[in-house]
C-alpha cells in the first residue's frame, strides 16, 4: 500500500518544510512539525485500522533489494509510540530552542523519519540505511543543542553506534551471500531470509553481529556507557527521543532480526544474554543510586530497565514476551516523562544537579506531584504501567531461568533506592531553590504522560493484541526449535 | 447490597482524587468533610454490606470488576473477594479508620497542608481495603504497595524536616526488601500452581515438592514481617514515627503494619502443608515480642514506646498464627487496633497540649492537668496489659492458651509470651507512672479538652470498643478450620494475669515518681533504646558498603575501559603527528626503513 510509505515521506517533507519556512516566518516550524505529526498519526491510526499491509518496490534490482515495508500490529505500536513521543518531544521544546530553530525541527523529523523507517522496513538493506538514518540526525541535535559538554556526548554517541551497526553491516551482507549460495540470488528480504537454514557456526557468528548492534543500541552492559553521556548532554527533546523510542529499535531488532531469523542460535546464547540483562538490571541500578546528575540517574535507570527486556526476550516464554513488550512502551513513557521533568526543572534552575534542588515541593506541589507519579511508575508501581512488563517478565523467565530471574528480581529493592534518592534529593528535604510550579502546556502534556501510563498498568490488552501475532509467530519458532 | 462492595473502596480513592485535583483550592472545612466523609460512607456501607453477607450465608461474595492482566489460562482480575476474613479487616479498616480520619481532621486543621494530608490517608484506606478485599495475590499487591508508598508519604508529611524525610526512605525502602521477597514468593506459586488467583492455589489439587512450597512459604513470610515489623525486618517502625501522630494510629498501629498477619492469615491453607515453617513464625513472633518489649522500655519517646508495643503485639498475633489460632490472632488484630489506635490519638492529645513535647521525662503529672485524656491513656494500656475484662485480654488470653497446647509451638513459646506479658505491663506502667503521676510539667495549657471537643469525640467509641470489644464475637467458621478449643489447667489461663500484675508491682517500685523522674543514661541504656543494635548492624552491613560503593564507582568502571581506548588513539594520534615533520631528510630515511623492512620481511618468510 503507497500510503505506507507516506510514514516516512511526511516526516521528510514537514522536517525540510520547517526549516525553510522558519527561515521567514519565526515560530512557524513548531505548528508545521506539530501538524506533520498530527497528520502521521491520523494516518497511522488509519492504515492501523485497514489492518495488516506490505509494500514492496524495486530499487536495486541488481542486488534484488527492495524498497520493502511491513505494517502489522506490532510495527503500528512502536509507530504510534514514536509519533506520541514525537509530539512530546516537540512540546518540551516548544520554547526551549532559541538557536537554529528550523534546522532543529529539520533534524527532529529526519530522525523520526529513520526510526519510522527502522519499525517498518522488510529489507535489510533499507533497514540499515534506516538504521543510519536515524542516527545522524540524532547526533546533530546533541552536537548543536546540547549542554556543556556536547561535542564529547555527540562523538562518543556516534561512535559507539556506528562501530556496532558495521558489525550489523557485515552480518548484513553475509546473510544475503549465504542466500545467493543456497539460492543462486542475492536477498535482503527478511522474509526471504527467515527461511534460510544455516550452518550452525555461521548462525552463531550473524547473530552475534545482529545482536551486539542492537545491544548497543538497548543498551546493555557492558556497552551501555555512551548512554549517560547522551542521555545527559542531549538537549530535552533529544533525550525524550534516545530514551523513549531509540533505545526500543534495538529491542525491536532483537524481536524481528535476531529471534525468528537466528533461532537455534541465539536459544544457545540464551544464558549468557539473560546473564548480561541481568547484569543491566542491578549494575544500571547501582549506578543510578551513584549518581547526583538527575538526568544521568535516569539514563542508568533506563539501562536497568532495558535490561527486563533482554532477560524477557531470551526467556522464550510467551509470558515473559508480553512482559517484554509492556515494558517496552511502559519505558517509552516513563523514562520520556522524566526526562522532560529534568528539561522542566533545568529550564528554571539552570541546573541538573540534585544538590542544588531540595525542597522543591513546597513552591512546586504540582510538579512535586507529577515527578512522583513518575518515579513511582519507573520503580514499578503497581497500577502504572511499568509493573505489568516486570510482573509478566519476572513471571516468564522464572519458568526457564530461575536464578537469573531471583537475581533480576533483587533490582525490585535498588529501584526503590535510586527512585527515593532522585525523588527526595530533588523535592523534599530542606528548601534550596525558588521554582516556579508547571504552567499550562506542561500540565497538559504531563497529565496525558500520567493517564497513558495509569491506562496501560490497569488495561495492557490493546498492547498484547497489537503484538499478539508477532509473539505468536516467534512461539511457533521456538516450538521447532527447542532442543 | 453486596454489589455496592466495589464502592467501599473506590469512595475513599474517589475522595482522594477530588482532592487532589483540587489542591490548594478548598477550605479546610469542605476537606475535612471529604476526607473523613468518605471514610464514614465506606463504614456505613461495610456495615451493610456486612449485614447482608452474614444473612445471605454464603462463604465467599465476589465481584469482579474488570480484567487487569490477560495471562492465558490464568487471567488476573480486578476482582474483590468478601469472606469472614476479609470482611473483620474491612470494619477494623473503615471503622477504626472513620474515627483515627475524623481525629485528624481535628489535629490537622491549622496545618497548611491539610488537603495534601487527606489525598495520602484517604488513597491509603483505598489501598488497605484492596490489599483485604483482593482475590488475586497480585492485586493484594498492589495494596501492598499502594500502601507502602502512602506510608511513606505521610511518615515524610512534614518534609521540610531531613529526619522525617530519611525516616520515610528507611520504611519504604525496608518494607521493600520483604515486598521483593514476596514477589519471589509469588513466582514461585506462579510457576507451581499456575495461577496467582488466591482460591485457585489454596485449593489446588497439583502436588508440589515440600521443599519449593516451604521456600515459598518462607519468601511470603519475609514479605509478612517487612511489612509487619517483625524480625528481622523491624528497624523502621520505630522511625516511622516521625509522621503525625493519626498517621502512627492508622498505619503504623490499627492497618498496615497488620497486613503481614493478614496475609499468612489468608493464605494458611498453604503454610498449614509445610512441615516446620509455622513454628518459624511463632519464633520470629516470640522473638520479636520480647525483644520490642525490652526495646519499649527504655524509650523517653512516647510514640516510640507505643511503636515498640506495636511490634510487640503484632508479634503475639505472629505468635498467635504459628501456634495455629489463626481466629485467635485476627481477634488480637482487632482489639490491637481498637486500644492502640485509641493510644496513639491519646498520645496525640497530650503532644498537642504540651506544644509539641513528645519526651515523657518532660510530661509528668497529666492526672490532674489533663483528667479526661489521661483516662483514655490509663484506659488503652489497661486494655494493652490483658488487664482481666479489657479488650486485650480475652485476645491476648486465646493467643497464649493455644500456644501452651499447638503442636507447632508448645510451652516454651508460651513463657516467651508470658515473659512479654511481664514486660508490656512493666513498659506500660512505666510510661503511665512517668506521663501522669509526680510533679506536673511546666508546659501544659490550663485546660483539658471539652469532652465535646473533636480530638474526644472520635476516641469514645474507640474507648468503648478498647474495653468491651473483647466481648465480639467472631465467626470464621467458613475460613479457618475449627481449631478445638484449648482447655488449660487453670494456672496457664491465670500466669499472664499473674505476671502481669507482678510487673504493675516492678513498675510501681522502679518508675513511679517520688521526685523529678530523671533519665538514665548508661551503654546498656543506649543499646537497649537504640532498637538494640539492628540499626547498627544493617548500616554496616548493607548501608556503608552501598554508599560506598556509589561513591568510588560515580564515573563508571567500564567507562574507563572506554575513555582508555580513546587516550590510546589520542597518543598513538600524537605520536604518528611527530613523525610528520617536514624534513626531508626523516622521510627518506622513513622510506629507506620501509623498503628494508618489507624486504627483509619478504626474504625470510621465503
Amino acid at each position: 500500500m503507497v500510503a505506507l510509505s507516506w510514514l516516512i515521506w511526511l516526516p521528510l517533507l514537514c522536517g525540510a518544510l520547517a526549516w525553510t519556512v522558519e527561515k521567514r516566518f519565526q515560530g512557524a516550524g513548531n505548528w508545521i512539525t506539530l501538524s506533520g505529526l498530527i497528520g502521521m498519526l491520523l494516518l497511522v491510526l488509519y492504515l492501523g485500522s485497514l489492518g495488516e499491509s506490505t509494500l514492496s518496490w524495486d530499487w536495486f534490482a541488481r542486488f534484488n533489494i527492495h524498497f520493502a515495508l511491513w505494517f502489522d500490529g506490532l510495527a503500528l505500536l512502536m509507530v504510534v509510540l514514536t509519533i506520541g513521543l514525537a509530539i512530546l518531544a516537540l512540546a518540551v521544546s516548544w520554547r526551549d530552542i532559541t538557536l537554529h530553530q528550523g534546522f532543529f525541527h529539520f533534524n527532529l523529523m529526519f530522525s523520526i523519519a529513520g526510526i519510522i523507517g527502522v519499525f517498518l522496513a522488510a529489507d535489510l538493506f533499507l533497514f540499515f540505511l534506516f538504521w543510519e538514518v536515524m542516527l545522524l540526525p540524532m547526533t546533530a541535535l546533541i552536537l548543536i543543542w546540547g549542554n556543556e559538554n556536547r561535542r564529547y556526548a555527540a562523538i562518543k554517541f556516534f561512535i559507539f553506534t556506528q562501530a556496532s551497526s558495521l558489525l550489523m553491516l557485515v552480518a548484513i551482507i553475509a546473510l544475503a551471500l549465504e542466500h545467493q549460495t543456497q539460492t543462486g540470488q542475492l536477498s535482503f528480504s527478511l522474509s526471504a531470509l527467515a527461511n534460510l537454514s544455516l550452518d550452525s557456526v555461521l548462525e552463531w557468528w550473524l547473530m552475534l553481529g545482529f545482536f551486539i548492534a542492537f545491544a548497543v543500541k538497548l543498551p546493555m552492559v557492558p556497552l551501555h556507557s555512551w548512554l549517560p553521556d547522551a542521555h545527559t548532554q542531549a538537549p530535552t527533546a533529544g533525550s525524550v527521543l534516545l530514551a523513549g523510542i531509540l533505545l526500543k529499535t534495538g529491542a525491536y531488532g532483537l524481536i524481528r532480526i535476531v529471534l525468528p531469523l537466528f533461532p537455534d542460535a541465539s536459544m544457545q546464547f540464551a544464558p549468557i544474554a539473560v546473564t548480561l540483562g541481568v547484569l543491566s538490571i542491578i549494575y544500571g541500578a547501582l549506578m543510578a543510586y551513584s549518581q547526583t546528575d538527575f538526568k544521568r540517574l535516569v539514563a542508568y535507570s533506563s539501562i536497568s530497565h532495558m535490561g527486563f527486556v533482554l532477560l524477557a526476550l531470551f526467556s522464550w516464554r510467551e509470558v515473559a514476551f508480553q512482559g517484554a513488550i509492556l515494558t517496552i512502551v511502559a519505558h517509552g513513557i516513563s523514562s520520556a516523562a522524566l526526562f522532560s521533568m529534568a528539561g522542566i526543572i533545568q529550564h528554571r534552575i539552570h541546573s541538573r544537579e540534585l544538590g542544588d534542588m531540595g525542597g522543591m515541593w513546597a513552591n512546586a506541589p504540582k510538579m512535586a506531584t507529577v515527578t512522583l507519579i513518575f518515579v513511582m511508575a519507573g520503580i514499578g508501581m503497581p497500577g502504572l504501567a511499568n509493573f505489568n512488563g516486570e510482573l509478566l517478565t519476572l513471571l516468564g523467565s522464572y519458568q526457564t531461568f530461575p536464578t537469573h530471574t531471583i537475581v533480576a528480581a533483587l533490582g525490585i529493592i535498588w529501584s526503590a533506592v535510586y527512585g527515593l534518592h532522585l525523588f527526595q534529593r530533588a523535592f523534599q528535604g530542606p528548601m534550596n531553590t525558588d521554582i516556579s510550579d508547571l504552567h499550562g502546556r506542561e500540565v497538559v502534556y504531563t497529565s496525558l504522560l500520567i493517564l497513558a501510563l495509569f491506562y496501560f498498568g490497569l488495561q495492557p490488552h490493546i498492547l498484547l493484541e497489537l503484538s499478539a501475532d508477532t509473539l505468536n509467530n516467534l512461539l511457533e519458532i521456538a516450538k521447532e526449535h527447542r532442543p | 447490597m453486596q454489589d455496592l462492595l466495589f464502592l467501599v473502596p473506590v469512595l475513599p480513592l474517589a475522595s482522594a482524587l477530588v482532592l487532589l485535583l483540587t489542591a490548594g483550592r478548598l477550605s479546610p472545612f469542605v476537606v475535612a468533610i471529604l476526607g473523613v466523609g468518605s471514610i464514614g460512607l465506606a463504614a456505613l456501607l461495610s456495615l451493610f454490606i456486612g449485614l447482608a453477607f452474614v444473612a445471605s450465608g454464603e462463604p465467599v461474595f465476589h465481584q469482579v470488576l474488570f480484567n487487569w492482566l490477560p495471562i492465558a489460562n490464568a487471567p488476573i482480575n480486578a476482582a474483590l473477594q468478601l469472606d469472614q476474613l476479609s470482611l473483620v479487616m474491612t470494619g477494623v479498616i473503615t471503622g477504626v479508620g472513620w474515627m483515627i480520619h475524623w481525629y485528624a481532621a481535628a489535629y490537622m486543621y491549622d496545618d497548611k497542608d491539610i488537603q495534601r494530608f487527606f489525598v495520602y490517608m484517604n488513597l491509603f484506606v483505598f489501598a488497605m481495603l484492596i490489599l483485604v478485599l483482593g482475590d488475586s495475590l497480585v492485586l493484594l499487591y498492589l495494596g501492598w504497595e499502594g500502601v507502602g508508598l502512602c506510608s511513606f508519604l505521610l511518615i515524610g508529611f512534614w518534609q521540610h524536616d531531613p529526619n522525617n524525610v530519611k525516616a520515610a526512605k528507611k520504611a519504604f525502602i525496608v518494607t521493600r526488601v520483604g515486598d521483593t521477597a514476596m514477589m519471589l514468593g509469588l513466582l514461585i506459586l506462579f510457576t507451581e500452581f499456575g495461577s496467582l488467583h488466591i482460591a485457585t492455589i489454596l485449593s489446588s489439587p497439583v502436588p508440589v515438592a515440600q521443599h519449593t512450597l516451604w521456600l515459598a512459604c518462607l519468601l511470603l513470610v519475609g514479605g509478612a514481617v517487612g511489612k509487619s515489623a517483625q524480625l528481622p525486618l523491624q528497624t523502621w517502625l520505630p522511625d516511622a514515627m516521625a509522621g503525625p501522630p493519626p498517621v502512627s494510629a492508622l498505619i503504623h498501629a490499627a492497618t498496615m503494619v497488620t497486613a503481614g498477619v493478614y496475609l499468612i492469615a489468608r493464605l494458611h491453607p498453604l503454610f498449614l502443608q509445610v512441615e516446620g515453617i509455622l513454628t518459624l513464625v511463632a519464633w520470629i513472633g516470640a522473638l520479636t515480642l520480647v525483644l520490642a518489649g525490652i526495646a519499649a522500655l527504655f524509650q523517653s519517646d512516647i510514640k516510640r514506646v507505643l511503636a515498640y508495643s506495636t511490634m510487640s503485639q503484632i508479634g503475639y498475633m505472629f505468635l498467635g498464627l504459628g501456634a495455629l489460632a489463626f481466629d485467635s490472632a485476627i481477634f488480637h488484630l482487632m482489639t490491637h487496633a481498637f486500644f492502640k489506635a485509641l493510644l496513639f490519638l491519646t498520645a496525640g492529645s497530650i503532644i498537642v497540649k504540651l506544644h509539641h513535647q513528645q519526651n515523657i521525662y518532660k510530661m509528668g503529672g497529666l492526672f490532674r492537668s489533663l483528667p479526661l485524656t489521661s483516662t483514655f491513656l490509663l484506659i488503652g494500656l489497661l486494655a494493652l496489659v490483658a488487664f482481666p475484662g479489657t479488650s486485650g485480654f480475652f485476645s491476648k488470653e486465646a493467643i497464649l492458651a493455644a500456644t501452651w497446647q499447638a503442636h507447632t509451638a508448645g510451652p516454651v513459646f508460651w513463657s516467651l509470651g508470658v515473659l512479654g506479658a511481664f514486660l508490656t505491663s512493666l513498659y506500660s506502667f512505666r510510661l503511665l507512672f512517668i506521663v501522669c503521676f509526680g510533679p506536673a510539667s511546666q508546659h501544659v495549657e490550663e485546660r483539658d479538652f471539652s469532652p465535646a471537643s473533636h480530638f474526644v469525640l472520635p476516641l469514645l467509641p474507640l474507648f468503648v470498643l478498647a474495653v468491651v470489644g473483647g466481648f465480639i464475637t467472631l465467626d470464621f467458621s467458613r475460613v479457618f478450620a475449627q481449631a478445638a478449643h484449648p482447655h488449660v489447667t487453670l494456672w496457664i489461663e491465670w500466669m499472664p494475669v499473674a505476671v502481669s500484675a507482678f510487673g504493675f508491682v516492678v513498675a510501681w517500685v522502679l518508675y513511679f515518681p517520688r521526685t523529678t523522674p530523671r533519665q538514665v543514661d548508661g551503654t546498656m541504656t543506649r543499646f537497649c533504646r537504640d532498637g538494640l543494635g539492628f540499626d547498627w548492624l544493617y548500616n554496616r552491613l548493607f548501608t556503608q558498603p552501598l554508599r560506598l560503593f556509589a561513591r568510588l564507582n560515580k564515573s563508571d568502571v567500564i567507562d574507563h575501559f572506554y575513555r582508555f581506548v580513546a587516550w590510546l588513539n589520542f597518543r598513538l594520534n600524537a605520536v604518528l603527528v611527530t613523525s610528520q615533520n617536514g624534513k626531508l631528510r626523516w622521510y627518506l630515511y622513513g622510506t629507506l626503513a620501509g623498503c628494508v623492512l618489507m624486504l627483509g620481511g619478504l626474504i625470510w618468510w621465503r
